[in-house]
């Protein structure tokens, strides 16, 4: 590779005519860095990592708001339900009055009609037993009557009869 | 690498030298040397990772994007841990410092390339302007107080001249440390690589004990290149820290 005549002479470090070359090309060097990072990577790295951490920030905080109208909604949900269930409440207890209301003047009405029908059974059998009380007055006074007349006796009219009323109405001896 | 060819002859700092790469032999103060290519191949690297690998300004990156970002990312939170928020304003300073070294430093491992940094001139310059600015700005931004810098508060007042003349030689120090530690790092790696690959080429049948070595020093140097871009540029945060905050 180096020719002998290139050979170094002990440090290259040390030869002072190569220092004007060196100290130029690092400063030119030195100047195209600073150029290329201040001017393009250093401003692009540091809003990339701006951008990167406001993304960050802002998706946790929609996340935050997210939670937070989902729990909006739960209670929103649940609020409904008990309002419905209420509600469902409500309407039945309104229905079971309505048909308890229809029900007592059904019951009212029926109890009515039942005790007419009572009192008309009655007045019936009360009839009934009169003409039958008669009919049984007018066969013992009959009877009696033919009795007397076969015995001979001729009684007057009138005391048979009342004798007969008399034991009729205070009951069958 | 080796050049070698029978008997030991190993030039461990041929790579260093400094060669037109178009002809001739004098090195003018605008001859395209391989210097000029290997920075250049610096801004190259840059724009590959800093400007193509985010070109995509993807929301979740890619992988060059990834890496670009956690270029960024790393240098932005260097400076704002070692000066304080009100560091950021130099952070393109900063970030053009570490991305010059760090690339000069780790294009250097590939073989026959050449380390920029492994120069006492380009580390020096580097470290000059990072001491200067450093300088100045305490100055314009604390006026004389700046001067407290070198006055230790917490100390007994009778050592607080002697600790003066101490913390000033410390300052003044600080140039030549920044600038020999990378240089020196850079160069001594390099070279101690380029002998073993001699002694591989020496040692015949043995060849492969020496290349195992260079192997791992090769993983060594691949290290030191990224921690010397990183305490280079450390080391400018801190030096900016005093301008900004002189007070201990």
């Amino acid at each position: 590779m180096a020719a002998d005549a290139n050979d170094a002479v002990g440090m290259p470090q040390l030869d002072f005519a190569t220092f004007p070359n060196q100290i130029f090309w690092l400063v030119v060097t030195v100047v195209v860095i600073y150029m290329i990072l201040s001017r393009v990577a250093l401003p692009r790295i540091g809003s990339i990592l701006a951008e990167r951490a406001g993304t960050i920030t802002a998706d946790i905080d929609a996340a935050e708001t997210y939670k937070r109208q989902a729990a909006e909604a739960e209670a929103a949900y649940h609020k409904a339900l008990d309002d419905a269930r209420a509600e469902a409440h409500k309407v039945a207890e309104k229905m079971r009055a309505e048909i308890q209301a229809d029900l007592d003047v059904a019951i009212a009405k029926a109890d009515a009609e039942i005790a007419a029908r009572t009192a008309e059974s009655e007045r019936r059998i009360g009839e009934i037993r009169d003409s039958a009380n008669e009919a049984v007055e007018a066969v013992a006074r009959d009877a009696a009557h033919q009795i007397v007349a076969l015995f001979g006796v001729t009684a007057e009219e009138k005391a048979v009869t009342d004798a007969v009323s008399a034991r009729v109405k205070g009951g069958v001896a | 690498m080796a050049e070698a060819n029978g008997g030991l002859q190993i030039k461990p700092m041929d790579q260093f030298m400094v060669k037109p790469l178009f002809g001739g032999d004098t090195v003018g103060i605008f001859t395209i040397t391989n210097v000029t290519l290997w920075m250049a191949m610096t801004v190259l690297a840059v724009t590959l990772l800093m400007v193509v690998g985010a070109r995509g300004r993807a929301l979740v990156p890619t992988r060059g994007q990834s890496m670009a970002e956690l270029t960024y990312s790393f240098i932005y939170k260097m400076i704002e841990d070692v000066t304080g928020r009100d560091g950021v304003r130099f952070f393109p300073y900063i970030m053009t410092i570490f991305m010059f070294v760090f690339f000069s430093n780790v294009l250097g491992l590939i073989p026959w390339s050449f380390t920029t940094t492994s120069h006492i001139a380009v580390t020096a310059v580097l470290a000059l302007s990072v001491f200067i600015t450093v300088t100045v700005l305490g100055f314009v931004l604390n006026g004389a107080s700046f001067l407290r810098l070198f006055w230790v508060d917490s100390a007994p007042l009778a050592l607080r001249p002697i600790l003066a003349l101490i913390e000033l030689i410390s300052y003044f120090v600080r140039p030549v440390s920044h600038s020999i530690r990378l240089a020196g790092a850079m160069m001594a790696g390099h070279a101690v690589a380029k002998v073993f690959a001699g002694f591989a080429a020496a040692l015949g049948a043995a060849f492969f004990i020496p290349i195992l070595a260079v192997t791992a020093l090769y993983a060594l140097e691949l290290l030191v290149a990224v921690i010397q871009a990183y305490v280079f540029t450390i080391l400018t945060c801190v030096y900016l820290k005093d301008a900004l905050h002189p007070h201990h």
